[in-house]
């Protein structure tokens, strides 16, 4: 089984039956099932989720990307930093940067006012943050592969002969 | 004066596409899912559309060489040359607008009025047409379901008469997804050495052949390269058809006779495309095995399909076409698709618009994505349980 490869094909699209997944995979539904189970169970798969263009819906939403730089802590570095700010549920992603600042924050809220509010109450205080910068986020293009431009994604062939 | 008076009649006369009048029915419904396209669903890669817009950037906007750009007759020298061990100079090899004007072209170097020309079917529906227009005669070859759609040679010698002078050899297969291996070329190879004749190739599909086993030119069987004209194309391999770039590769001296009619009907293939498919050729052959692999994925899953709802279907080896035996329903392969559509608004196509040897079977595509493949199989299984 090439479990490299069933991951790629469920990160692109998890609602792909077993029976298509075993197809893509040249493996029989038993096995392929079994290691869906194990990467379920080891870890490796931690959910599954839908990409949403939420400019569609009614739903406000704004996204903000945040450069935090940080005052590592003896013996946790950045770990507990981190911890405490992932703890948010408004956080959507963290990740540990090399370069111009520590940590990158993804922020999902409603509107400006209540990001700019999360970042001065809830982040800019933490003792080890030692500063923040906040970009909004004003149109996606692309996301975990997905382009969201509609005109790429048409069926425009029309048969020839 | 009437202006119909005065149509070539041999056009007039020519069939309308059976592929075209099943779209214009599936168009008047709604909500269809289509297993009918034979064109690849990827669009072309970026870097390759890239080489195309650097080209008109630089303003390179002007014809071309009749034959091509002297870039672009190396690249396809090469390519053929690692992909499929043939040897072709860059002087043997013209750039045409796509695979088709290779085939018109090769056919009308070679056909006369009266010369009869073998068309194995079910097959592309452009040869029979072609032939015609030339003043040949198109010979059916009937490929059968017992040969997995491959030639039959002892079929194939009972229609050589002294009039055949051309062999059409469409292989890897639209529709039937039939290739030939190089042991079932080989007795081929032998009546046309035998019996003088010129193959036209048509390898379009080359790239899309499935298992260990790579696609194998009859050129390469001895006796076969001086009288093979090869015809191909960037359309399907590198998903490139709006492109509009095939070519045709045979010894010089027919490449110089189809240069002379492709300069006089056409001048030469379009200069964005031609800078697009150098990149192809020299930086593509990642892009092939990836969408190679996914073909093969929906193949395989299109196969098992089939093979659970009990409609027999043998394996295609080749391009993306699967072409089930529909006749255990009692139907024909016109009143099969109609029903299907009408009732499950399913479109696929009747295996007798590529000759009367696919009545009886209908030629499914998975130049579609796995999701939709599953709809539409879900679709045709309720419609075969229905009967």
């Amino acid at each position: 089984m090439n479990t490299d490869k069933l991951l790629m094909l469920l990160e692109k699209d998890c609602k792909l039956s077993v029976e298509q997944l075993s197809a893509l995979l040249s493996a029989t539904e038993e096995e392929t099932a079994e290691a869906i189970a194990e990467l379920e169970n080891n870890g490796t798969i931690l959910g599954y989720g839908a990409t949403v263009d939420w400019e569609k819906t009614e739903r406000a939403i704004v996204t903000a990307l945040i450069e935090v730089k940080v005052v590592p802590q003896r013996g946790e570095g950045f770990d507990r930093v981190a911890s405490r700010i992932y703890q948010y549920p408004e956080v959507d992603s963290v990740y540990l940067m090399s370069g111009g600042f520590d940590l990158m924050v993804m922020l999902v809220g409603k509107t400006l006012k209540e990001v700019a509010l999360f970042v001065a109450q809830k982040l800019a205080i933490l003792d080890s943050v030692s500063g923040t910068a906040t970009h909004f986020v004003l149109k996606k293009y692309k996301d975990r592969g997905v382009l969201f431009v509609k005109e790429e994604r048409e069926d425009r062939r029309t048969p020839m002969v | 004066m009437s202006i119909s008076e005065k149509m070539n009649r041999t056009a007039v006369g020519l069939k309308p596409s059976g592929i075209r009048r099943f779209f214009d029915l599936a168009y008047t419904m709604e909500n269809v899912v289509s297993l009918g396209i034979g064109e690849p669903d990827f669009v072309t890669p970026w870097h390759i559309r890239d080489a195309g817009i650097y080209s008109l950037e630089k303003g390179i906007t002007a014809y071309t060489p009749n034959r091509g750009l002297p870039d672009l007759q190396r690249a396809v020298s090469a390519y053929l040359n690692r992909r499929f061990e043939l040897e072709y100079s860059p002087d043997e090899v013209l750039v045409t607008v796509g695979g088709s004007e290779a085939i018109d072209l090769a056919v009308r170097a070679f056909v006369e009025p009266g010369d009869e020309v073998i068309i194995p079917e079910p097959s592309f529906v452009c040869y029979d047409p072609i032939t015609r227009l030339a003043g040949g005669v198109p010979v059916a070859l009937p490929t059968l379901p017992e040969d997995e759609f491959r030639i039959n040679p002892a079929l194939l010698e009972e229609k050589i008469t002294d009039k055949t002078k051309v062999l059409m050899l469409p292989f890897p297969n639209n529709p039937t997804g039939a290739v030939m291996r190089e042991e079932h070329l080989k007795p081929i190879a032998e009546l046309c050495v035998k019996h003088d004749l010129v193959v036209i190739s048509d390898e379009i599909y080359g790239e899309l052949t499935y298992g260990d086993r790579k696609h194998f030119s009859i050129a390469l069987l001895p006796g076969m390269r001086e009288r093979t004209v090869i015809v191909s194309g960037l359309s399907k391999s590198h998903a490139m058809t709006g492109w509009r770039i095939g070519y045709a590769v045979a010894p010089a001296e027919a490449v110089r006779l189809m240069t002379k009619i492709h300069q006089f009907a056409i001048m030469s293939a379009p200069t964005t495309s031609q800078y697009a498919a150098i990149e192809a050729l020299e930086a593509g052959d990642e892009d092939i095995a990836e969408m190679r692999e996914e073909y093969d994925g929906r193949r395989k899953y299109m196969l098992e399909g089939f093979r659970k709802m009990g409609l027999p279907c043998f394996e295609p080896q080749g391009a993306f076409y699967m072409f089930p035996d529909i006749r255990s329903t009692g139907m024909s392969s016109e009143e099969f698709c109609e029903k299907l559509l009408r009732q499950q608004h399913v479109a696929v196509i009747p295996g007798d618009a590529f000759g009367s040897a696919g009545d009886g079977f209908v030629r499914c595509s998975y130049c579609y994505s796995i999701q939709a493949i599953g709809t539409a199989l879900e679709g045709i299984d309720r419609f075969i349980r229905s009967l």
